[in-house]
């Protein structure tokens, strides 16, 4: 893309505080950019190596259960917040080596069932998790003296994170290792003849979905300042992956604009209707059937398509 | 020393002896043809050279080193590559990702997260070269979907060579293509890369097809 496109998209997603009306669309704004991580990082798993996790709220709840008890513990918002992103790669790596050991099918159900050991431990180590009650942090951090407390303060940091992400990912994508990880995905047997460790491509890619879902997780915390087992259930997770599916799979915009649906459908849209999560549905079932490849993609492709009739 | 030395190679698929005490045993520079009818075990044969497949029983040599239990990868690092007689290339990418991705394979940069593959001079001139070997070149930024049959059993070859190999298997690589297109643009390519080639620290094996381009049929 275009430096000049960007800098103007910058620059408009930097300016939403001024022009989008109001402290809740300012909130909204921020759930849209804290999902679009958690999206960004699912779709490298999802996307680029060819494998579905079904579990991956787990992976942002342990991040935010982890940072809020060592904010719990008297420690400090440094150590809050390396911490939670610590314990999540850690936890990633433990999950891809457990989920990798199956493939197609198999991994999926792996995923499914470590994100219901997450959700149990969330649900009933009441020790640990104060079960269904959640944990309740106190206050946001201070980077270089600037608060968090404000919503668009809280928005432009929320702005900041997802910008390196989403750099993060372009820098991946164009990478020999990118190219490594999307050929494990498309002929993981001739890549295995051609020399590359599949197994170890796939799970350095997991880890690397993983810390994007525990930065993700960890603005969630802060965010809410609460975390609840709603966070780890099985359909966070699911709903994250329709975030990734919806926008397109394998692209970079995809998950942010997924991201940015479902956050819509769920605050805006269930202000007005009620069955909400029957139009988020048939949303899906418009998607699937009209642009099966994605929001991002199926537009690129009737954009070229109207310009084509046009001439 | 021999290049290749298979010793008393089993394999057997449920109750099915696929492979039974092979024995084979190819020197430097050597090209040799495997034949047998379908089903005879020609494929297995290769995906137990090239560690796809693990024997019952058996060990395979390569250059006097024992590889029988190694895995795949490591023998692409020791110089082993093949082609595939079903076509397993990469849809999605060009040409020249196809081929860059067979080079990357061998290199210490598949790693890299943080360098553009684009902007690897060296590595994208030496993609370049290998398609012009099988000529196609002038196709190099076509995505492998939008081409022809025969085309890519032309990158099939040139992944394999792309890897510079010491030791070259071709699993049919004239499978699927009429008589005449044998006889031009595949066929030109093992004649030129493979057959014709003065005798150089590389071996071939290619079983059942173009027995003109082979010195000894086992």
């Amino acid at each position: 893309m275009k430096p000049a496109v960007v800098a103007v998209a910058v620059a408009v997603a930097a300016a939403v505080p001024f022009w989008v009306g109001g402290l809740y669309y300012v909130n909204i704004a921020s759930q849209i950019l804290l999902y679009a991580i958690f999206a960004l990082g699912i779709n490298v798993l999802v996307g680029y190596a060819g494998l579905v996790s079904l579990g991956h709220a787990g992976l942002l709840g342990i991040a935010a259960y982890a940072a809020a008890r060592i904010l719990g513990g008297g420690h400090g918002h440094l150590a809050g917040v390396v911490g939670g992103v610590a314990v999540t790669l850690v936890a990633s790596g433990v999950f891809a080596a457990l989920a990798l050991r199956g493939s197609g099918l198999g991994f999926v159900m792996i995923t499914v069932a470590l994100g219901q050991i997450v959700w149990g431990v969330a649900y009933r180590w009441i020790s640990l998790t104060n079960g269904d009650n959640g944990i309740t942090i106190q206050g946001r951090p201070r980077p270089f003296g600037l608060s968090l407390a404000s919503p668009p303060a809280f928005y432009w940091a929320t702005l900041a994170v997802f910008l390196v992400a989403l750099g993060s990912m372009a820098v991946f994508v164009r990478s020999p290792f990118g190219a490594s990880v999307r050929g494990t995905r498309d002929q993981p047997r001739r890549m295995n003849a051609l020399g590359y460790h599949v197994w170890m491509i796939r799970f350095l890619a997991f880890v690397f979905s993983g810390f994007w879902s525990g930065v993700a997780g960890v603005l969630y915390l802060y965010y809410n300042q609460f975390v609840s087992p709603q966070a780890v259930a099985l359909t966070a997770s699911a709903e994250a992956l329709l975030m990734v599916i919806a926008g397109g799979t394998a692209t970079l915009l995809g998950p942010i604009a997924g991201a940015a649906l479902v956050v819509v459908m769920k605050n805006v849209a269930s202000a007005y209707i009620e069955r909400w999560n029957f139009v988020l549905g048939a949303i899906f079932v418009a998607i699937v059937v009209f642009m099966p490849e994605g929001l991002v993609p199926g537009t690129a492709r009737l954009a070229r398509w109207a310009l084509a009739r046009g001439r | 020393m021999s290049a290749l030395a298979v010793r008393g190679l089993d394999k057997s698929f449920g109750g099915l002896r696929v492979t039974s005490s092979v024995d084979l045993e190819v020197e430097p520079g050597e090209r040799r043809l495997i034949i047998g009818p379908n089903g005879a075990g020609k494929t297995t044969l290769f995906n137990l050279i090239t560690g796809e497949l693990r024997p019952d029983r058996g060990a395979i040599t390569l250059f006097d080193r024992d590889i029988t239990r190694i895995p795949s990868r490591r023998r692409a690092h020791l110089g082993l590559a093949r082609t595939y007689q079903i076509i397993t290339l990469f849809p999605r990418e060009t040409l020249l990702g196809n081929v860059t991705l067979s080079l990357l394979g061998l290199s210490r940069l598949r790693w890299n997260p943080c360098v553009a593959l684009r902007r690897q001079a060296g590595l994208v001139a030496r993609a370049h070269e290998v398609l012009a070997r099988v000529g196609l070149e002038s196709l190099a930024e076509r995505p492998l979907a939008q081409t022809s049959y025969g085309e890519r059993r032309r990158v099939e070859i040139a992944m394999a060579l792309a890897q510079r190999p010491r030791i070259l298997l071709l699993d049919e690589p004239f499978a699927g293509l009429s008589t005449e297109e044998r006889r031009d643009a595949v066929a030109d390519v093992v004649r030129r890369e493979v057959a014709d080639r003065p005798v150089h620290n590389q071996l071939t094996v290619v079983p059942l097809d173009a027995p003109t381009e082979a010195e000894e049929i086992t």
